[in-house]
């Protein structure tokens, strides 16, 4: 399971790095990305689904 | 306070459906009861006043309207009786005059690059010491009284000092900068001429701000802001004052709203304050949902040429109102989107907008939002509306308590 940021959607409302700081990062300009390849540890994958479901812009998505 | 003398050109709200007021003192405070009730009839409200204005209350229509830069401008956002196209002099989109809210693509995303970095979260957290300090000063001098008003003594106080110290302006002229703040965004439906007036105060307020900082350089936005470049270009003088201004006015009633609201809640569901005080862990979700319930900001924007909007005819410089708070209680949206539930994890909500123009002050929104509710409750862990007094909610596009008195039942110390 990875999780992934569409960079050209996200508008940082940084919900996802309030939610999951272990899966995503913010940069300079507040803009999320998915830490490291994304792969999500299986104890993570709730909060990865949360980070999914709370994004505004529908910028992040899961990979299985 | 620059306070103008306020009378309405407009008369009293004949319909919500197709005379509808946002400035009429019965809007805001039932708001939801009348978006519930169009969203049922007709999901695009329209009046007359201001020269032309639509309101559509369901999440999807505001949500297409958000990204639809191509038919609707951000050229003017706070729906007034004087419109950008009566201004000879205003500035023209894409820039508008308090660049980035009030620019259009391409040169939007260039002046907001500008400013994002200020207010990435890494940057803004680094504030939380000196906020939650601010909350406890705040609350230290209204700590013996028996009833409090959580609106005039704490809330409307948070944000003004934040912004005056990130930009560099006297403290001390928070009561002139509420004075602004109200003049543009609640003293909407007078005489065009007033409202003329009003903005000439703040933009010669702001030019002596930004003089003494030229003269007197220092560390803070201000001049961040004098020193940067866009296009290889310093900002020019018009560019600094415009975006001082949307810093001065955007952050202030916004949050100091967002903060009221949440404690009016706090306050009339006994059930949620005791479990958050239990519970502290349960916080930010909480907060999310106070963003969500009572979403303080509507926007706006102007339509660009005549548009047929899903069977609605648009003409030119119409204002389109964008509810996002009438977006986060659609029901299509979500799940008893009437209910508050602070335990609620999955909640997709607008309240800082969507899109290109996401409130640029989100995160430091979000961060007073929550020091201060922290503080107020590990004072005051019980306390309620005052029983005898009166809230008084704003009117206007920003929604929330202007007045909040509550009668303190449990302090800490």
């Amino acid at each position: 399971m990875k999780v992934q940021v569409d960079q050209s959607k996200c508008q940082g409302h940084n919900r996802c790095y309030a939610i999951a700081p272990e899966l995503f990062d913010v940069d300079d300009m507040g803009n999320a990305f998915a830490i490291g390849d994304g792969v999500v540890e299986p104890h993570l994958a709730e909060k990865a689904r949360l980070a999914v479901a709370n994004c505004p812009e529908y910028a992040i998505s899961i990979v299985e | 306070m620059t306070t103008l003398d306020e009378k309405s050109i407009y008369g009293p709200v004949t319909s919500w459906k197709t005379d509808f007021d946002h400035a009429d003192p019965s809007y805001n405070e039932n708001a939801h009861e009348i978006w519930s009730e169009l969203r049922g009839t007709c999901p695009v409200a329209h009046t007359e006043r201001y020269g032309g204005t639509w309101l559509p209350v369901t999440h999807d229509l505001v949500h297409e309207i958000a990204y639809d830069t191509e038919h609707f401008s951000s050229r003017g956002v706070v729906v007034a009786t004087v419109k950008p196209s009566d201004l000879p002099d205003a500035i023209p989109a894409p820039i508008g005059g308090a660049p980035p809210i009030t620019s259009d693509p391409p040169f939007h995303q260039d002046a907001r690059r500008i400013l994002l970095p200020a207010f990435s979260p890494k940057t803004i957290d680094l504030w939380e010491p000196e906020i939650r300090l601010l909350c406890r000063e705040l609350i230290a001098d209204m700590k013996a009284a028996d009833v409090v008003d959580a609106a005039t003594q704490f809330a409307q106080h948070i944000p003004v000092n934040v912004i005056a110290r990130m930009l560099g302006f006297p403290p001390e002229d928070g009561a002139v900068f509420r004075g602004f703040v109200h003049d543009v965004l609640e003293a909407i439906n007078l005489e065009p001429g007033k409202r003329a007036e009003a903005f000439m105060a703040l933009d010669s307020y702001i030019a002596k701000q930004v003089q003494d900082h030229i003269d007197n350089p220092r560390d803070d936005l201000t001049n961040f802001l004098l020193n940067a470049k866009i296009y290889d270009q310093p900002l020019s003088l018009q560019h600094v004052g415009g975006s001082i201004i949307l810093l001065l006015i955007a952050g202030i009633d916004t949050t100091w709203s967002a903060i009221g609201s949440s404690l009016w809640h706090l306050a009339t569901n006994p059930v949620d304050r005791r479990r958050l005080v239990d519970n502290p862990a349960l916080m930010p979700t909480a907060i999310e949902e106070f963003l969500r319930a009572y979403a303080p900001v509507t926007m706006a924007r102007v339509v660009k040429d005549d548009y047929n909007f899903h069977g609605n005819e648009m003409k030119q410089n119409d204002w389109v109102l964008l509810p996002f708070p009438a977006a986060n209680r659609d029901p299509e949206e979500f799940e008893n989107a009437d209910q508050v539930l602070i335990d609620r994890e999955v909640n997709r909500h607008a309240a800082f907008g969507l899109g290109i123009h996401r409130c640029l002050g989100s995160n430091l929104a979000r961060l007073e939002l929550r020091v201060a509710v922290e503080e107020f409750l590990a004072a005051f862990p019980d306390f309620e509306l005052a029983p005898d007094e009166v809230v008084k909610w704003s009117v206007g596009q920003i929604r929330g308590p202007r007045e909040l008195p509550v009668r303190i039942n449990a302090r800490t110390l």
